[in-house]
């Protein structure tokens, strides 16, 4: 693909378009990528970075990571962050699944024990943890206790007993952003989340199990701290967000940013999905506090995932999850506005980063992570297709170039539509079976659009973070099961 | 109904252009477009029960915006998979819409099971006359 004549190299894998790129660019824009993933990289990538370059308030950069890809408003894999007196909060720069994320869980189990129960395992898993479309989960919540759930995320699953204490330390914000209002969430968003706690969605969503290979250890001390130590051990890692409540709270504030950013506040923007308010206003922090609630929704979902995968593994192996050491790494956020300190000119500045397909990567020894990783940095972990391979990163202190924020996963590169015209889920499955990965799905389809060729790789992306100085490798895991939504 | 999906404009999503000789034509192509993504065959779903929705907007666009996204609350909030059985738009000032859905819950065992239809999205979102007729360009993010 071409990329436009204006974009400029700054090093091996910094790239820039000036502001005089497009009217309107208050900032230039900053994007991180290998020469290859640059040539790789969409149209959409550079029209959009640059759309939220024009984006009032904007510090610095707009950023995109080397795994992005066109998104709605901010690209995927998009950061940008704004002084939060004169900036912006828009739903277009945290995306529609607000807190999509991961969480990496350990086991004390290695391959050989794990190879001969893979298809009870998957199976048991796919059974248990719902997905796909319509599907509910095992709470069965009325409206207002949801709303307990939606303030307090992971917190409540620990009140009732759905979590371990740790699980809550090793949580980005301890599971839980603070301040999250559920009176600013709307009544249509609440019915539609109310009863999917616990429940994967389709799509790019996934649980995978996998294994942690000796050969592909890159830095024994930093995986070991966090919490790889056997050869060949088995991890688990799953993929999901804030289902229909947080699809319903971004598609709420995009309307009704909509109506009040021009008549109300004279902000014009290149893109209707770039829609936003100024963060002070009120119906800006009405969105704040609903995206918490949204936020809080995906935290209190994954734990109670992590609480249905304890159970298959513990009724499998006949151990108690503790037993089987089935600790959480840690939980990362893609999705997400947040107010963090950060340098600039050498003065601590409170700003509001917002990260859209892209992970927070905080170096070691900052606030806001847990005392165990103080020295290690923060765990970030990468998800990549269900072929491929997935990655443990650490943050590192170079990272204060991009606010502390690195790639999320390895980003689409063939549509849905063509990887379905290319591949047949039913053959996929075969295939995947012959080279040791089984894999279960709701749907044919949704499985071959899923196939490890329709993304980037996810070695060059990671290359990329590494080369840019914004995260660095811990250890690659390879998948040996997956389910699908 | 007249709809196509476009592979080339949404890499991780769905894109469709829905097509109608009136403006209601188009909305229930558009609306039938949106279920065809979530299950296969649309057909099969029978109308065991049924949905009154009106809408206002002052803009023709968004009024379409906000009946697509009637489709993806219902799914979430009752399961319903809905079809358009009659849809009426007037302009009393501003745009107002009123259809007669009908449908059945999501059944996994008879509806083959798409993707889940998270949003839909205002990129390349678009309702144009054509010749006589009307077109709809949606994204969905999925």
């Amino acid at each position: 693909m071409a990329t436009p004549s204006a974009l400029k190299r700054i090093s091996d894998t910094v790239w820039e378009l000036p502001r005089g790129y497009k009217e309107g660019m208050l900032v230039p824009a900053r994007i991180f990528a290998t020469e290859k993933l640059i040539r790789e990289m969409d149209a959409g990538v550079f029209d959009q970075v640059t759309n939220v370059a024009c984006l009032p308030g904007i510090v610095n950069y707009a950023y995109c990571m080397p795994d992005g890809h066109w998104g709605y408003g901010f690209p995927i894999g998009g950061m940008a962050a704004f002084d939060p007196a004169t900036g912006v909060i828009s739903p277009g720069g945290i995306g529609f699944d607000i807190n999509c994320g991961m969480r990496l869980i350990t086991t004390s189990l290695t391959l050989d024990e794990v190879r001969p129960r893979l298809k009870e395992l998957v199976d048991m898993l796919f059974y248990r943890v719902p997905s796909g479309v319509g599907s509910t989960g095992f709470l069965r919540l009325s409206q207002d206790e949801f709303r307990d759930v939606i303030e307090e995320g992971s917190g409540w699953c620990l009140k009732k007993g759905f979590a371990w204490p740790e699980d809550i330390e090793l949580t980005e914000e301890r599971g839980c952003f603070e301040g999250a209002d559920s009176s600013k969430a709307s009544r249509k968003a609440v019915e539609r989340g109310f009863d999917q706690v616990g429940t994967l969605g389709s799509g790019n969503h996934y649980c995978e199990i996998q294994v942690a290979r000796p050969e592909n250890v890159f830095d024994r001390e930093k995986a070991e701290a966090f919490g790889f130590t056997l050869p060949n051990q088995i991890a688990v890692m799953f993929h999901c967000g804030s289902r229909g409540f947080g699809h319903q709270v971004a598609t709420d504030y995009l309307q009704s940013f909509l109506k009040v950013m021009e008549p109300k506040y004279g902000i014009k923007v290149r893109d209707r999905e770039l829609a936003c308010a100024p963060f002070h206003s009120k119906e800006g922090q009405d969105y704040f506090a609903a995206m918490k609630c949204a936020a809080n929704m995906a935290f209190a979902n994954r734990q109670m995932i992590l609480y249905l995968i304890r159970g298959v593994f513990s009724e499998i192996f006949r151990r108690s999850p503790e037993d089987l050491g089935m600790n959480m790494v840690y939980d990362v956020t893609h999705n997400t506005a947040k107010l963090e300190d950060h340098t600039i000119d050498k003065k601590k500045t409170r700003l509001l980063v917002h990260r859209k397909g892209a992970t927070r990567a905080f170096a070691p020894g900052m606030e806001g992570i847990p005392e165990r990783y103080k020295k290690t940095g923060q765990p970030v972990i990468i998800g990549g297709s269900m072929e491929t391979g997935s990655y443990l990163l650490a943050g590192v202190e170079s990272g204060a170039e991009a606010f502390y924020t690195t790639a999320h996963g390895s980003g689409r590169t063939m549509s849905r539509h063509q990887a379905k015209r290319m591949y047949r889920g039913s053959s996929l499955q075969h295939d995947m079976e012959e080279r040791g990965i089984y894999v279960r799905s709701v749907t044919w389809g949704g499985l071959a659009e899923e196939a490890g060729a329709a993304y980037k790789s996810i070695d060059e992306v990671v290359e990329a973070t590494e080369l840019a100085g914004l995260s660095r490798r811990v250890l690659r895991l390879t998948p040996i099961g997956n389910i699908k939504g | 109904m007249p709809y196509r999906y476009l592979g080339e404009i949404a890499t991780a999503d769905v894109a469709f252009e829905a097509t109608g000789n009136s403006l209601e034509e188009a909305f229930a192509a558009a609306a039938e477009a949106t279920l065809n993504v979530m299950i296969e065959e649309p057909e099969r779903i029978e109308r065991r029960e049924s949905i009154d929705v009106e809408l206002e907007n002052d803009d023709l666009e968004m009024l379409l915006f906000d009946f697509l996204n009637e489709l993806v609350y219902y799914k979430d909030s009752k399961k319903l998979l809905l079809r358009v059985d009659e849809v009426k738009i007037e302009v009393e000032g501003r745009f107002r819409l009123r259809a007669k859905l009908s449908g059945e819950m999501i059944d996994p065992m008879k509806h083959p099971l798409g993707a889940d239809v998270k949003a839909v999205t205002l990129h390349r979102f678009s309702l144009l006359r054509s010749g006589d007729g009307w077109t709809a360009t949606a994204v969905l993010d999925i």
